[in-house]
């Protein structure tokens, strides 16, 4: 791990810096929806944009007095995503084509309530291994969540899929979002006290060291809550997410590929087993397949969504037809679950690849904290949070590219849809903590809690060799 | 740990460049594919609020765009659109578009090759490119003429064209529709309204122009390809005798018209039977002819060609290697010949112009927002027929029907007049399709005129056709 020590240099100035940077993007996006619009400037522009800039300032002031150490990129990357979301979402507002044509207000509003609760997250955790203690707690947090959408009165189905809950006449809101959060704490906390034991060797088949059948146990719990989220709560998005977060969590934890293998096997299981099953399984892969039949595109529930989504991208082509000059609202829900292709049109291919490449900074930022963090709990969660926001872009960029079948995910930061805000938020919170822990001075960490390390528990270190 | 949580990160790296490359295959390598593709209307979304080039009738538009303050800047406006609902066809981003407004799409979005050098000066000046306008060859006044000279709730189409260039004066089809409604912005509307168009005339189809469209049954206007192939065959002329039995079995079985003057005479010359439209002499003509010559003519004439005029006529049907009893149907327009009304309309144009068919043609010339003409249609030709003496035989012999024949109602006092008349029947119904085909004058043809009403009664489909021919030419000759 030594090649990891950093010096033990804040970089806030540094941070401050590019969130300028980033904050500018966003301003430069939303100004020129404005002026390729028939309205100009708006008062929007000004109250947006400053609320934008107040509420990551008074974040980037947070950092220097509770995680003075933390990442500096991560914020400004956090920030340019959210902007540019913002501005999207304004510009198809601006296209007045549906019903709700003040998307961007109540966007900006749930930003600031992300932002202003992952800034508590920060303060009151301080030390993200105080999560380790909230282990079952979080496991049991995670089921309340999933479970909420099936009360009756309380979820409501949109869309097909069960995964919203109603709090009065127009908040909704996506508590799985929230559980991917709990679900990776738990993943964490119970991985890294019960690493030993997975580790414990079972069968041996060629190069794979296959694990003990029992220890397969948690294994099959994630794999049958996932089967359940896409059964009960139709949301395919979210069960591949929860599957791929376990996978990569136990993977991490052990580094066995056997784990991969068998995760792979029980994915390709099960969704063959959804695709022969499950109606909106069945179409969604009709849809993937052949997208452009006519058929198909004109079904309720078809490929129009997709197809559309295509076409927009190869209108705007490698430049894009500039923001503000498109018709990404041709498009059905561009503004959320199909973003990415209404950037595509509007800035291009370059501009959408700079989008990916902002992600893949933010994902390998996160990473980077885990590979410095000093404690096998902080290293998985990093990891966990880190490759969720990575696989949501996939699934999402993948779908709409027709790569993979499309799924209702959420593009982190930028789909309008409050949950995805504030989960993302506090997934960015969570890794500013394991990063700012990562990288401060020894002594500092020494005197902030009494355990240092995490420890492993207390079983004969040599049980592994004994059992060769 | 670090190892794992490294292979993790590569993972994702792998998942990013997969995405990349995704992203770069929809909006580079295929963005030229899915532009073009069936399904993508952004095109039309992006020419809808662009002007877009009128459609002129005597210098007058038929079909314009006008400023708007719907869902796009401009609204396309119909002048008569029940007159001219086949020619324009219609401009919607819910029903598609049709006719002239697709095929000369190009020029009246500008976006035609003539059109560059204007659309390079706009890229520069940064102004909107403006559609060309698109002038016609229609007489407007002719045009409402034979308009009205079909019958509401009959099923009708009427050509009058110029056999010397080709161009089209007129061409108007009944069941017709208000291409205005078509046009709306409001795709709910635009749905509803094309659904109430068809629930109310089950027969029309709004995007087919029935005069270049619809294939229909000959009848005895076929015989003037007959007497082509029998001319050229040097076995026949004007005054060959012929055998004219009431009745044959073989090569199939046939009568002449009941009750006809047919009927007075088991022998006549070729000019009697073709001015009262025997058949049976043709069947016998064609079993002594075999059918090389038959589709050898037909072949010349147009049958089975795609055409366009610029709308695309549905290529006529030759029936290929037939029996010699299904050839003698075929030589009365029965059987599987089948022609559109444009096809017949050609075959007078050939025969009145000495045996040389122009290429039909409804556009004159395109016109630029400046008003420099952009491209002006020249005479063309289609296809030499047959030579210039069979042509006059032809042309003489089709002045029977007029004068003394199955067209006697056609006759304008003073005007010499070609023209060859058919009643196609169907077996089981009463119905038939009822035709006339000529041109006149005869000595210096200036116009050809074909009228056809389908599935009419017989009394009905006579009277529509001989005297409306008599009625069309009136008004050209101003007599």
């Amino acid at each position: 791990m030594s090649e990891l020590e950093t010096a033990p240099v804040s970089r806030r100035n540094m941070e401050l810096l590019l969130l300028l940077l980033a904050l500018a993007v966003s301003m430069g996006a939303y100004y020129l929806v404005g002026i390729n619009s028939d309205q100009g400037l708006s008062q929007e522009f000004i109250t947006q944009g400053l609320f934008l800039a107040v509420l990551s300032l008074v974040f980037h002031v947070i950092l220097r007095i509770w995680a003075k150490y933390a990442d500096p990129v991560i914020l400004p990357v956090t920030v340019a995503l959210n902007g540019i979301g913002l501005a999207m979402i304004h510009r198809i507002d601006l296209a007045k084509i549906s019903r709700d044509s003040d998307q961007s207000s109540r966007q900006i509003l749930w930003t600031g309530v992300a932002m202003v609760i992952a800034m508590v997250v920060l303060w009151a955790i301080r030390d993200h291994r105080i999560l380790r203690r909230f282990t079952y707690t979080a496991l049991a947090a995670s089921i309340v969540l999933l479970l909420l959408p099936m009360i009756p009165g309380l979820g409501v189905p949109i869309n097909g899929a069960r995964i919203w809950v109603r709090i009065g006449d127009s908040l909704s809101f996506q508590p799985g979002e929230l559980a991917k959060i709990t679900l990776a704490i738990f993943f964490a906390g119970y991985l890294s006290s019960n690493r030993e034991l997975i580790l414990l060797a079972g069968k041996r088949i060629g190069p794979l060291q296959l694990p003990r059948l029992r220890d397969l146990g948690p294994m099959v719990v994630a794999w049958l809550v996932s089967i359940g989220v896409l059964v009960i709560q139709r949301d395919l998005g979210s069960s591949i997410l929860f599957f791929g977060l376990f996978m990569v969590m136990i993977y991490v934890a052990t580094a066995r590929v056997s784990w991969i293998v068998i995760g792979m096997l029980m994915l390709v299981g099960g969704g063959v087993f959804a695709y022969l099953t499950m109606g909106h399984v069945t179409r969604r892969i009709n849809g993937w397949l052949n997208a452009f039949d006519p058929d198909i595109y004109y079904a309720q529930g078809g490929s129009r969504q997709i197809v559309e989504g295509l076409f927009g991208m190869g209108d705007g082509g490698l430049l894009g037809t500039g923001l503000g000059n498109g018709s990404p609202y041709l498009v059905p829900l561009a503004n959320s679950d199909m973003i990415i292709a209404a950037l595509g049109e509007e800035i291009g291919l370059i501009g959408v690849s700079a989008i990916v490449m902002l992600y893949l900074i933010l994902v390998s930022r996160g990473m980077r904290a885990a590979l410095g963090s000093r404690d096998a709990f902080g290293k998985l969660l990093a990891t966990g949070l880190s490759f969720t926001v990575g696989l949501q872009c996939f699934v999402i960029i993948g779908g709409v590219t027709r790569l993979i079948p499309l799924t209702g995910l959420a593009t982190p930061f930028m789909a309008a849809g409050g949950s995805s805000l504030l989960s993302n938020w506090i997934i960015v919170a969570l890794l500013l903590l394991i990063s700012h822990n990562a990288r401060r001075p020894m002594q500092a960490s020494l005197s902030a809690t009494a355990e240092v390390a995490t420890e492993a528990p207390r079983r004969p270190k040599n049980l592994k060799e004994a059992k060769k | 740990m670090n190892q794992a949580i490294r292979n993790t990160w590569i993972a994702v790296v792998m998942l990013f460049v997969l995405c990349l490359g995704a992203l770069s295959y929809v909006q580079f390598f295929a963005a030229e594919t899915l532009n073009n593709n069936a399904l993508n209307k952004r095109q039309l979304f992006r020419e809808f609020d662009l002007p877009r080039g009128a459609i002129l009738v005597d210098g007058k538009p038929i079909a314009e765009s006008k400023p708007s303050e719907g869902q796009f800047k401009f609204q396309r406006v119909y002048t008569d659109p029940e007159l001219y609902a086949f020619l324009t066809g219609f401009y919607s981003l819910t029903n598609g578009s049709t006719q002239l407004e697709s095929v000369m799409n190009d020029e009246l979005t500008g976006q035609s090759q003539d059109q560059f050098f204007d659309r390079m000066i706009n890229l520069f000046s940064g102004r909107a490119n403006e559609g060309a306008s698109v002038e016609l060859t229609i007489d407007g006044k002719l045009q409402k003429l034979v308009y009205d000279l079909i019958p509401d709730n009959t099923r009708g189409s009427i050509i009058v064209s110029e056999p010397k260039t080709g161009n089209i004066l007129a061409m108007a089809s009944k069941p017709s529709f208000d291409t205005n409604l078509l046009a709306v912005h409001s795709s709910k509307q635009a749905t509803e309204n094309m659904k109430k168009i068809i629930d109310e005339n089950p027969k029309l189809s709004p995007s087919r122009n029935p005069a270049l469209y619809n294939l229909m049954s000959p009848g005895s206007t076929f015989k003037i390809l007959d007497l082509v192939a029998g001319l050229e065959s040097g076995k026949y002329n004007a005054d060959t005798m012929l055998e004219n039995p009431d009745k044959i079995t073989d090569p199939v079985k046939m009568s002449n018209f009941v009750d006809g003057i047919c009927a007075s005479k088991p022998e006549a010359s070729l000019a009697f039977i073709v001015a009262q439209s025997c058949n049976t002499p043709f069947a016998l003509m064609s079993k002594e002819l075999g059918r090389e010559p038959f589709e050898n003519v037909a072949e010349r004439f147009g049958f089975g060609q795609q055409l366009n005029i610029p709308l695309r006529v549905q290529p006529s049907v030759f029936p290929q290697n037939m029996t010699p009893a299904e050839l003698a149907q075929v030589s009365i327009g029965g059987f599987d010949a089948l022609a559109t009304a444009m096809q017949m309309n050609m075959v007078a144009m050939g025969i009145a112009n000495d045996g040389v068919i122009m290429e039909p043609n409804l556009v004159k010339r395109v016109i630029a927002p400046d008003l420099k003409v952009l491209s002006e249609a020249t005479p063309k030709k289609f296809s030499t027929a047959t030579s210039k003496e069979i042509a006059d035989q032809i042309t003489d012999l089709m002045r029977g029907p007029v004068k003394t024949g199955t067209a006697k109602r056609a006759a304008v006092p003073g005007l010499d007049i070609a023209a060859k008349t058919g009643t196609a029947t169907f077996t089981g119904i009463s119905e038939v399709n009822s035709w006339i085909t000529g041109f006149a004058p005869a000595n210096d043809p200036q116009v050809a005129v074909t009228i056809v009403f389908e599935r009419i009664d017989y009394p009905t489909g006579s009277s529509l056709t001989s005297p409306n021919m008599k009625k069309i030419l009136e008004a050209v000759f101003n007599q």
